[in-house]
């Protein structure tokens, strides 16, 4: 609370992490040195399948400062490689849904057969990177190419040659979903459309690549290491498992992260191989990704391919929907079924829809592999059913807006149960939003229907094509299993906490002071908050899918309840009254209704601590800090409608786009500026996603994307001015009210966007139902155009 | 000649030496051998903007530009951007504004936009928007970087208007 | 990515650098604005075994008129020419194109003569000479020649310098002040390289076009000149089935290579709308 009793959540404080970062004085880890530091370079296949035949380090090893080089072959003899699947389902999922998964288990440096272009076979430490350059260029790779299967679909027929031979199919997982009869609701169904959808190989592309570097302390046998990763606890878990130290012996930091979105999401075989380096070398390694690397070995995303059927009636009310999808995965699958899983729980959205049938398929192929990144699995659920209802009222002549409203569930059947499961395990429970609400918030943020179709009328009258788009998506947020929070009183009187979460641009140094100086009644800079490091909390999940303010506000509430009163038990020893008595005012704890009875924080915990003559009453045992794990009943359901309107060029194909409107929902809101921030990014990231960012593969598997000029990340010149309005349906599922907030902008901008594109060309009967949508496509589609 | 060189040049106005290979990049040079470590890199290929730095006074991109290039010149990093606590314009809109996430592209995004507002002090959005297009934000979406800009460019034009009280 | 090991030399006049360029008879490189070179370097597709620097040579960056022609140093940053005022008056194309040449980070280290010699089919400089009827002076072992636009540009990346030349100046024929231009250009993103770019100049005698200059960026190995579309509207004048029609035989005389950002298909019908639209554009405010 402020010293005039408003609360800090719900204000737009700006941000403590700012001053460090505006200055050049933030830390990321290629700016951590160490003493007698050395550096790494792997050496990573030119070819998208091979077995290895020989590697010769033999040049490399004698090259300048080189102080070692290691290929996969003996780290295969001295390490096990990374385990099957990184982000388990648990039981009540595993046992209630039909599956099946095959998943290998990645080396930390392939020694059998090259799986990608990218992959590393070997590694080189030098005194620099330019000499461990130098020698990886000496490296002598002996490779048998092997065809290279670079489409699920190719990699699922009978002859395809096989990725991981020892799991005899490519195949790497399966599973099916959904809810009453499809067949019969199909059969029965006045109209059906079937349509197949494309939702394309696109990434992250952090501005920071990765980046580890390990230290071995040879006095404790403990090595530290620091990564660019949004899971400390797991980097822990892994390289304490798999190099054979326990776990109290491994300590992972994360330093500032320069963007994550997922794809910093999971332990990467170099999270291993280097803490082994630095073990093995005596010395701290370093190993910083650089932007051509990261490309070819940096997880990539999306890359579905769906199969839609869909049965409705004269008023476009959705009566079944089946969806066969396939997944290309890559050649790992360090996620699992996580994010497949996501698409078919998120597919029917906010629509009713009785009769569901979803089945998936995720293969392997010759490519890097594919996982989490901002939306992971929504964006491509989204893209389905935002184009399909399009078609669905396009095919009727009404109103994308109103076929929407007509299947959408309202705000008075909240709480809405879909009849599915979630990831979780647990039936979905749509817990509290106003989605019809949220559609014409956004729609009339861009002026309203009505006045656009009399603006896209006058436009085709010139010649000029104008269109409107929706996209709208629900997403569960703050999944679990848990996350922890430790909150602690210390001498000084402020208030430490740490956590499992860590912030890879999140604004978490601020935001959870908010909340932290809410509850205590302190300033926000008397909240010392420490994340994203082991040392700092015995267990942790981690920064992904939209979990942390959830999660770790919960935790934190129980945290500081569970101290409170503690607390106010050892202040009221203090001050000879009854606890029911004290409030907690202005950095302390004091009597109601008596000003000048108090005590502060500081020496509450004083009196806290163990020894003699502390202040303790009888039955408080000694020390002032509590850790509470928060283990979320299931998730809570944010959700938004995006409204683009675009003008098309349709002579270059090129879009331009004319407004843009968010109507968000992420309950009740900790930060204001910081959550329109995420919204924008987010945002910034699916458009980039559906107009310009492309992953392009030849038939050799060959990465035709191999530096930004390839990718096209967006410019500022490329981005609209995004409108941004606000609904706030307070979670009941924890108690803030909160809801994750950190995906959801990239996961409607392409349904939006490629709604928008067929609606403005309708005249030429248009459709888009694939990604990316690029000027040649759209150009190409008017001049193929049938005649009217 | 492919052997050490001395280099001496002025990084936020104050005399630095140092020594290196001629293919050392700028940019490594800065981080490492001088040890101002603001400057980032996130491609190496003169693409997204994140190793911008003022070079005699004009933004260029020092993934670009050898270490021995920069004998006798002039630099501007991020950290000559504060006086003492007090920050640059640029800096305040960007806290202000909410123009920074994870801070990555930030020191090259402040540099990019000191620059430009020396060639447009009163630019338009769409302006502004063309004028930070050098470098890359994947955090922001550009929408509070855009603001930010604006806001500083007024300031720093009310920073120039002559004091009335002189005349 | 870090670059190879190279010698390196930053020689203080061009006899120097002809000097060792020839010693390193055709290994060695030389090192302008540095903004084509250097990510090449750093991705170690150049391993040139020396790089002769060209910044520390004084005297190459200028900007003077001499008679009827702009003089402009090869040094001369493209930042430079952005805001020169004899620029502005006297080649107004130019400076229209170089609006679209990548960022201003970019434009303050690139030079002009730099993006000459590099000929890299998509830039917009070397089709400003082309329009604009350019010549370069190049430096040798055997002396100094002038080259002009139509005979300097021979394949993506290739011009008709000899290894061992350095273009020293850039010379242009200053446009008639009543002479209209516009540069028409598509890129994906503001400052990527031309998927597609048209620049126009025209001299314009009422409703007649006595002189009609096109050239492209994007579209071909090289820039060109679209001789048919000139000849059209030379001779049709400026109506808008002439200009249609030059649309036409533009789009039918280039020979575009298909990449990642377009099919040749794609670039040759850019080049028709393009070029309809960057007539349009030119005498649009004469109209």
């Amino acid at each position: 609370m402020t010293e005039h009793g408003t609360p800090y959540v719900g204000r737009s404080l700006l941000r403590r992490e700012d001053r460090r970062l505006l200055t050049g004085r933030g830390q990321f880890i290629a700016d951590l040195e160490l003493p007698r530091m050395l550096h790494a370079a792997f050496i990573r296949s030119p070819l998208a399948h091979a077995r290895i035949r020989s590697v010769d380090l033999s040049r490399a090893a004698a090259a300048p400062g080189v102080a070692l080089a290691l290929s996969g072959v003996e780290l295969a003899r001295l390490l096990p490689p990374l385990p099957d699947t990184q982000l388990s389902l648990p039981s009540k999922w595993t046992s209630r849904v039909e599956h099946e998964f095959h998943n290998p288990q990645q080396p930390g440096l392939a020694h059998d057969k090259v799986r990608h272009v990218g992959e590393a076979v070997a590694v080189v430490v030098a005194d620099s990177r330019y000499a461990a350059e130098d020698a990886a260029e000496l490296v002598r790779l002996d490779l048998e190419p092997l065809p290279a299967v670079v489409s699920a679909e190719a990699a699922l027929a009978a002859d395809a040659p096989l990725i991981h031979e020892h799991l005899q199919t490519n195949l790497f997982g399966a599973f099916s979903m959904g809810k009453g009869d499809v067949a019969a609701a199909m059969a029965g169904a006045p109209h059906r459309l079937q349509r197949r959808f494309y939702h394309h190989r696109y990434a992250a592309m952090p501005m920071e690549c990765r980046g580890v570097t390990a230290l071995h302390d040879p006095r404790t046998d403990s090595i530290t290491i620091w990564s660019a990763t949004q899971v400390v606890h797991w980097v822990r878990r892994e390289v304490a498992a798999i190099l054979g130290i326990p776990e109290a012996r491994v300590r992972c930091v994360a330093l500032d992260v320069g963007g994550g979105f997922g794809l910093k999401g999971h332990v990467y075989p170099e999270d291993l191989v280097i803490p082994f380096l630095a073990r093995r070398l005596g010395r701290p390694v370093r190993w910083i990704e650089d932007r051509h690397e990261h490309l070819q070995c940096s997880a990539h995303s999306r890359d579905q391919l769906h199969d839609v059927e869909v049965g409705f009636d004269d008023d476009g009310q959705i009566l079944a929907l089946r969806d066969k999808f396939i997944v290309d995965c890559g050649a790992w699958n360090p996620i699992g079924g996580g994010v497949p899983y996501n698409t078919a729980a998120h597919l029917t959205g906010p629509y009713k829809i009785d009769h569901l049938a979803v089945s998936a398929r995720t293969a392997a192929t010759n490519k890097v592999p594919n996982t989490a990144y901002r939306g992971a699995g929504r964006p491509e659920a989204v893209f389905a059913m935002e184009r399909i209802i399009d078609l669905v009222a396009g095919s009727l002549g009404l109103e994308p807006a109103e076929v929407r409203r007509r299947n959408m569930i309202c705000a008075e059947e909240m709480p809405y149960r879909p009849g599915i499961l979630y990831r979780d395990g647990e039936p979905i429970v749509y817990d509290s939003g106003d989605y019809p609400g949220a559609l014409q918030k956004a729609l009339d943020a861009v002026g309203g229907v009505t006045v656009f179709r009399q603006r896209q009328q006058e436009a085709r009258r010139q010649g000029r094509y104008l269109g409107l788009g929706i996209g709208f998506y629900v997403e569960g947020t703050g999944v679990g299993p848990f996350e922890g929070a430790t909150v602690r009183i210390e001498g000084s009187g402020k208030v430490y906490v740490s956590s499992g979460a860590s912030s890879q641009g999140q604004g978490m140094e601020t935001i959870f002071a908010q909340i932290v100086a809410d509850a205590w009644r302190v300033a926000p800079d008397d909240v010392i908050i420490s994340f994203a490091d082991t040392a700092g909390i015995a267990s942790g999940s981690g920064t992904f899918a939209s979990r942390s303010t959830v999660n770790v506000s919960a935790a934190l509430h129980h945290a500081n309840e569970r101290l409170r009163q503690k607390a106010f038990a050892i202040a009221a020893n203090l001050l000879e009254c009854a606890a029911a008595d004290l409030e907690l005012r202005d950095g302390g704890i004091g009597v109601v209704g008596v000003p000048g009875a108090a005590v502060s924080l500081a020496r509450v915990a004083h009196a806290a601590r163990p020894g003699w003559d502390h202040g303790r009453p009888q039955g408080i045992e000694a020390g002032l800090e509590e850790t509470y794990y928060w283990e979320p009943p299931t998730v809570t359901w944010s959700y938004a409608a995006h409204a683009a309107i675009v003008e098309v060029d349709r002579e270059i194909g090129s879009v331009k786009i004319d407004k843009y409107a968010i109507a968000h929902d992420c309950g009740v809101v900790v930060n204001p500026l910081l959550v329109e921030g995420q919204i924008a990014g987010g945002t910034a990231q699916g458009l980039g996603g559906v107009l310009f960012e492309d992953i392009v593969y030849d038939r050799e598997g060959q990465l035709l994307a191999g530096s930004l000029a390839d990718y096209m990340v967006p410019t500022a010149g490329d981005m609209p001015e995004m409108v941004m309005v606000h609904q706030h349906s307070r979670s009941p599922l924890n108690p803030l009210g909160v809801k994750g907030v950190g995906e959801g902008g990239a996961v409607a901008p392409p349904a939006a966007l490629a709604n928008a594109i067929a609606d403005a060309l309708a005249p030429f009967r248009a459709e888009f139902n694939t990604t990316p949508i690029k000027p040649e496509q759209i150009a190409e589609a008017v001049r193929q155009a049938p005649p009217a | 000649m492919s052997e050490i060189r001395e280099i001496r040049l002025t990084v936020n106005g104050k005399s630095y030496q140092g020594r290196c290979e001629p293919r050392k990049l700028l940019v490594d040079f800065v981080r490492e051998d001088l040890g101002l470590t603001g400057t980032h890199i996130g491609c190496e290929h003169g693409i997204c903007g994140a190793c911008t730095i003022l070079f005699n006074g004009e933004a260029a991109r020092s993934c670009l530009m050898f270490a021995v290039q920069a004998e006798g010149a002039e630099l501007l990093t991020v950290e000559g951007l504060a006086k003492g606590d007090e920050y640059h314009p640029l800096q305040q809109a960007f806290h202000e504004h909410h123009a920074l996430q994870c801070g990555y592209c930030t020191p090259g995004m402040l540099i990019a936009a000191l620059d430009f507002l020396a060639t447009n002090p009163a630019p338009t959005e769409d302006e502004i928007r063309e004028g930070i297009s050098s470098v890359l934000c994947r955090c922001t979406g550009y929408v509070n970087i855009v603001k930010a800009v604006a806001a500083a460019a007024e300031v720093m034009r009310g920073a120039r208007q002559p004091n009335p009280a002189n005349d | 990515m870090k670059p190879a090991k190279f010698e390196y030399h930053a020689p203080a006049s061009i006899d120097e650098a002809l000097a060792i360029l020839a010693r390193y008879n055709g290994e060695a490189r030389l090192l302008a604005g540095g903004q084509s070179l250097v990510p090449m370097m750093n991705f170690r597709l150049a391993r040139p075994n020396a790089v002769v620097d060209l910044n520390r040579i004084e005297g190459l960056a200028y900007v003077e008129e001499e008679g009827e022609v702009v003089r402009i140093g090869s040094m001369t940053r493209q930042r430079r020419l952005e805001f020169d005022p004899l620029v502005a008056a006297k080649l107004p194309l130019l400076r229209e194109a170089l609006r679209w040449v990548g960022h201003l980070p970019t434009r303050s280290r690139g030079t002009i003569g730099g993006s000459i010699a590099h000929a890299d089919p998509s830039a917009e400089i070397p089709m400003v000479l082309q329009a604009l009827e350019g010549e370069v002076v190049a430096r040798g072992p055997q002396g100094e020649r002038r080259i002009p636009a139509r005979e300097l540009f021979h394949a993506a990346l290739t011009t008709s310098l000899a290894p061992l030349e350095i273009i020293t100046e850039v010379r242009f024929p200053a446009m008639p002040a009543l002479a209209a231009c516009a540069v028409e250009e598509f890129a994906r993103r503001k400052g990527d390289f031309a998927i597609a770019a048209i620049a126009v100049v025209l001299l314009l005698d009422g409703e007649r076009c006595t002189k009609a200059r096109l050239a492209t960026a994007g579209v071909g190995p090289t820039s060109v000149r679209l001789h048919d579309a000139e000849a059209v509207l030379e001779q049709k004048g400026l109506s808008e089935a002439a200009i249609s029609e030059a649309a036409d035989k533009a789009a039918a005389q280039v020979d575009p290579v298909a990449d990642l950002n377009g099919s040749t298909e794609y670039r040759r019908h850019l080049t028709g709308v393009l070029t309809g639209r960057a007539i349009q554009k030119a005498i649009g405010p004469a109209a």
